[in-house]
Order: C-alpha cells, then sequence, then structure tokens
C-alpha cells in the first residue's frame, strides 16, 4: 500500500468496515461477555490492547519472515501477547479476570486480531499498523460496550453496575438505576438476547448507512445553480 | 331417479386467511369456556387486555413498513397470535407480562422475519417462551381450580385488579397438576392420587375439562377442514405411547399415564390450535406425520425429565427448526416421475 490515509483507516475501523457489525469477526467474546457493561468494557480494553500490540509486532517481523509460516508466526505472536494481558489482569482486576474466564484466553483466536495481522499490519509499516491497531480495537469495544448497556439496561433497569472491578473501589457506587421498581427480564443476559440486540445494532447501522446514502443521492441530483440563461440539450456542468 | 352429475372443483366461496382466522378462535370456545369455569375470569381478561396490544403492536409495525394497516389487522392474525398466547398464560397475569409477551410475538417472532407466512417460529410459542425463561417465577404460578383447592374463584373486578394493579391482588395459588407430579419424591401413582385432590380423575381438576374443550374445538376445525389429520394425531399417539412405556404400573420411578398425559397441561391446546399452524410445520403429508410425532415425543421427554413444568412451547419450537429439513426429504414425487430421477435440491 503506497500511502495510507489515517482519516480512511478511521473510517474503516469505526464504521464502514467495523470489526464486530460489518465483518462480523469475533462473535464469540461479543455474544458471550457482554452481558454488562463491565464484563463489555474489560474485554474490550483487553482486545484494543492485544491488537495493538500484535499488530506492532507483525508489522516489525514482516520483512523477515517467510511467507509460509507466517500464520503460526502471527499466532505464536497473538498468544504471547494475550498471556501479558492475561497476567495483568490477574494482577490489576481479579474479579473481572474470574468472571471473563475462558473468554480472556479466547482473544487469541478472535478472528479480528489475526485477520488485521494478516491483512493489514504485515504489508504496511509500523506507525500505520499500530493506528489500525488501535482504532480496529476501537470499533470492536465500543460496539461491545454498546451491546454490554443495552442488554444490562434491558435485563436489570440500571446501567453500570460492578464498575469497581475495573475502575477501583471508588467506582463501586457508579451503578446507575434508570427504571426503579423493574422486574429482571432474564432474557436479556441470556445467549438469544445477545443475537437479538446484536441484530438490533447491526439492523440501526443499515437503517443509518440508507438514509446517508439517500441524502447523498439527493445532494447529487440537485442541478447546480448558476446557470446564466437556458440550455435545451445536454446537463449543466 | 336422477343422478346429478356436477364436476370438479366443488369450491364454494374462497376460504380467506380472515375467514380460518374467525374459525380458529370460535374453536378456542369451548376450552375457555373450561378454563373461566374452573379457574375465574383471569383467563378472558388475559385474552382481551392481549388482543388489544396485538392490534396495537400490529398497527404500529405496519405503519414502521409503510404497509396498509387496515388490511392486515382485518385478517385477524395478530388476533389469533394474542389469543393463543393469552390461553397459554397463566390466568390474573399483570399487564406487563403480556405486554412483554405480545411484543415479542408479534414485534420479534413475526414481523421481524418479515411477516405472517414468513415466520419460521410460531409467533405465540416464542412469547410463551420469551416470558418462560425470563419470568419463571409469574409463569408458573396457576390460580387453584375450583373444586381442587378454591372454593370461588375471583370475580371479574378481581381479575381486572389482578392484571392492572398486581399488587393489590392476593390470589389462591398453586402449582400445576403436571408441576406436582415431577416433584412426587417416593409415592406411587395411587398414593399421589390419594393425598391431593387436585388431581381429580386424570390429570386435575380443570385441567381435563380444558383438554376435552380444546380437543372438542380441534375436532370441529378437522370437520371444517381447516388443517388435516395427520400432525395432531401423530403427536398425540406419539405421546400416548411414550407414556405408556414409560408408565411402569404407577411406580415412583415412572411417569403419569396416558391419560395424565393427553389431557394434562397443554396437550390438547397444542396438538390442535400449535401443532397444526400451517406457516411453521412441515407441509408434506409425511413430513407432518413425522413433525407431529417427534413433537410428541419431544413433549414426554422434556416432561419428564426437563426442567420445566411443561414442554409443549419448547417442542414445538425445536420442531419448527426441523420442519424445512423434514419437508426437503418427504417431498412427494410427481405422478409419472422417477424418485431418484427428479432434480432434488
Amino acid at each position: 500500500m503506497a500511502e495510507t490515509s489515517y482519516r480512511e483507516l478511521s473510517l474503516n475501523g469505526i464504521w464502514k468496515n467495523n470489526p464486530a457489525i460489518v465483518q462480523l469477526l469475533g462473535l464469540c467474546p461479543l455474544l458471550a461477555v457482554t452481558g454488562s457493561v463491565v464484563n463489555a468494557l474489560g474485554l474490550g480494553l483487553a482486545t484494543v490492547l492485544v491488537l495493538v500490540s500484535s499488530n506492532t509486532a507483525v508489522s516489525l517481523i514482516r520483512n523477515v519472515v517467510s511467507e509460509a509460516v507466517r500464520l503460526p508466526a502471527f499466532v505464536m505472536i497473538i498468544a504471547s501477547a494475550v498471556t501479558c494481558i492475561e497476567l495483568l489482569m490477574q494482577a490489576f482486576a481479579y474479579e473481572l479476570y474470574q468472571i471473563l474466564g475462558i473468554f480472556l484466553p479466547l482473544i487469541t483466536t478472535n478472528c479480528v486480531i489475526l485477520g488485521r495481522a494478516d491483512a493489514f499490519a504485515s504489508k504496511n509499516p509500523l506507525l500505520p499498523a499500530v493506528y489500525d491497531g488501535l482504532i480496529m480495537g476501537l470499533g470492536f469495544g465500543v460496539i461491545l460496550v454498546l451491546l454490554g448497556a443495552m442488554r444490562e439496561l434491558a435485563a436489570t433497569g440500571a446501567l453500570f453496575a460492578n464498575m469497581d472491578l475495573l475502575f477501583g473501589p471508588g467506582a463501586a457506587h457508579w451503578r446507575l438505576v434508570l427504571f426503579t421498581d423493574y422486574k429482571d427480564f432474564l432474557l436479556a443476559i441470556l445467549p438469544p438476547g445477545a443475537f437479538i440486540f446484536t441484530g438490533l445494532i447491526i439492523a440501526m447501522k443499515n437503517l443509518i448507512d440508507g438514509q446517508i446514502k439517500a441524502r447523498q443521492d439527493a445532494v447529487r441530483e440537485q442541478p447546480e445553480a448558476g446557470a446564466k440563461r437556458v440550455r435545451v440539450t445536454g446537463k449543466i456542468h | 331417479m336422477a343422478l346429478q352429475n356436477i364436476t370438479s372443483p366443488h369450491a364454494h366461496g374462497p376460504l380467506t386467511t380472515a375467514k380460518v382466522m374467525r374459525r380458529l378462535l370460535l374453536a378456542t370456545l369451548p376450552g375457555v369456556v373450561a378454563l373461566t369455569w374452573f379457574f375465574g375470569p383471569g383467563t378472558l381478561v388475559n385474552i382481551a387486555w392481549s388482543c388489544l396490544l396485538a392490534l396495537g403492536c400490529e398497527a404500529l409495525v405496519m405503519t414502521l413498513r409503510r404497509r396498509p394497516v387496515g388490511f392486515y389487522l382485518k385478517d385477524c392474525s395478530a388476533l389469533v397470535t394474542a389469543t393463543l398466547l393469552a390461553i397459554a398464560m397463566p390466568p390474573y397475569s399483570p399487564w406487563w407480562l403480556i405486554l412483554v409477551g405480545v411484543a415479542s410475538s408479534i414485534v420479534v417472532a413475526k414481523h421481524l422475519y418479515g411477516g405472517l407466512g414468513y415466520n419460521p417460529f410460531n409467533p405465540a410459542m416464542v412469547g410463551y417462551v420469551v416470558l418462560l425463561i425470563s419470568f419463571p417465577v409469574e409463569m408458573t404460578r396457576w390460580a387453584a381450580p375450583l373444586g381442587g383447592g378454591a372454593t370461588v374463584t375471583p370475580g371479574l373486578l378481581q381479575a381486572l385488579q389482578a392484571c392492572f394493579n398486581p399488587a393489590t391482588f392476593d390470589a389462591l395459588t398453586m402449582a400445576t397438576p403436571l408441576d406436582l407430579f415431577k416433584q412426587h419424591g417416593d409415592l406411587t401413582v395411587t398414593e399421589l392420587w390419594l393425598q391431593y385432590p387436585h388431581f381429580g380423575r386424570w390429570s386435575g381438576v380443570g385441567w381435563e375439562w380444558a383438554n376435552l374443550g380444546f380437543l372438542a374445538g380441534g375436532l370441529w376445525l378437522l370437520y371444517l377442514r381447516i388443517f388435516t389429520w395427520h400432525a395432531p394425531l401423530a403427536m398425540l399417539a406419539a405421546l400416548a405411547l411414550m407414556s405408556a412405556l414409560f408408565y411402569q404400573g404407577g411406580n415412583p420411578g415412572g411417569a403419569g399415564s396416558p391419560w395424565f398425559h393427553l389431557l394434562g397441561g397443554a396437550t390438547m391446546f397444542g396438538a390442535f390450535f400449535i401443532v397444526t399452524d400451517p406457516v411453521t410445520s412441515a407441509v408434506s403429508t409425511t413430513g407432518r406425520l413425522i413433525y407431529g410425532a417427534l413433537i410428541g415425543v419431544l413433549i414426554f421427554v422434556i416432561r419428564v425429565w426437563g426442567n420445566y413444568p411443561d414442554a409443549v412451547a419448547f417442542a414445538v419450537l425445536i420442531m419448527n427448526f426441523a420442519a424445512p429439513f423434514i419437508d426437503n426429504y418427504t417431498q412427494p414425487t410427481v405422478y409419472g416421475h422417477k424418485r431418484d430421477g427428479g432434480s432434488k435440491p
């Protein structure tokens, strides 16, 4: 890739090619741990860190590793990064580490990470690769948190419960009760709820895309002003 | 003797969707009357409130989808879904419970999949299962039947109060016979029947009459040829066979008798009003037999070895998944064509 535009990278990662709701990669953690905001945020942050560090390493060794063994090499890098994150989390957020359980080591198999390593970082210099990892991770994390918030709200009528797992004891009272006297809606926490809400988010994105496209088409079809005289044939440019 | 020779087709007037749906509503009447007699007017309030909500949901979605609202409201399919859901729910359910159920049925299960005729799952059963797994306490709290725990049923005013001001309503509730049977411990079936009067003659006071009512309504629909006999009969036969095999003469380790299972819980309601749904069931003749029989087997398996008190909704939803697959392998061959020579997918 000759010239990498950071603006395009950002647009791709967050919206146009969002790993979670356009590429539909990494659905396993997306569906499994988004029962609450704190879980989603924890896994989202872990994914961002892994993605940035793996993209960095892959980009640095891209000219050294041969084509034939690149995938095993990438997986080794990702696995080491995940192990580091896991150990860090064990040290600083042990309760959250226990809640996330198997899905933390499973970040290794998250297709977003291997996908970005192979499709982007192995073909690009360091800085764009790091930026791509950051922005793709953010795109994934934003959807995780959004889904976590929707499910937590639907399930318990409140938001940001147990934030002290991630932000220390000061965050214990962050729980925001939006509906009092709310019956817990178990379906939202259960796996079917994850599928339903993911579907709703994708539908919402498609709706917005459709409206943007309709607006652009409307703008394009408007005749440009400034024509001095009436033409009989041809289009005015 | 003059033999009139009228040629086919003998169709007399088109059978519209609305007509079928209205007959279906009418056919639920005997069962609803039985439920009302034994459990009080809770079922009626359920039906009225859920029909109102269903019309609202349908109109809302149709407006959002930019379709003619009146045309789709008039086909009565939303009313049928709402009525079936309301019958399946416990009487004296609070208003919000019915709201969540109807919204899941009409908006999620029906319209998000494309509307009437496109839904792969039975909307009423989706609504019921959503409620059952989300609010297990509210959904398993049945009123005590008249003559089987209760001496009077609540009045209409109390039923309305239960629906719209649930905090102030306090009714005599108890486990359903199916639930009670599951926790029978070391008692044999005979001892169990002696100990609990509300088991009634076969399957619980009230429940047997409600089931007979739905059976009568179903037979009327069968007579009108709204559906064929294959799926319901296969389901009932499979359920009877399974329960006969595992009855074990009424020992504590065994399951209930065939009568208990055939006339207990939602069996007849499911057989004639849920299994026969033309949209979500298998459509070939052999397919219907397989579809119905597997539902019967699943109902028994989930009732006896599962965690939930009744199993019709789960069994039907599982088999809805399988219906296209069953249809694919039971396609009848066109007359004059060989089975292996055709262009099977």
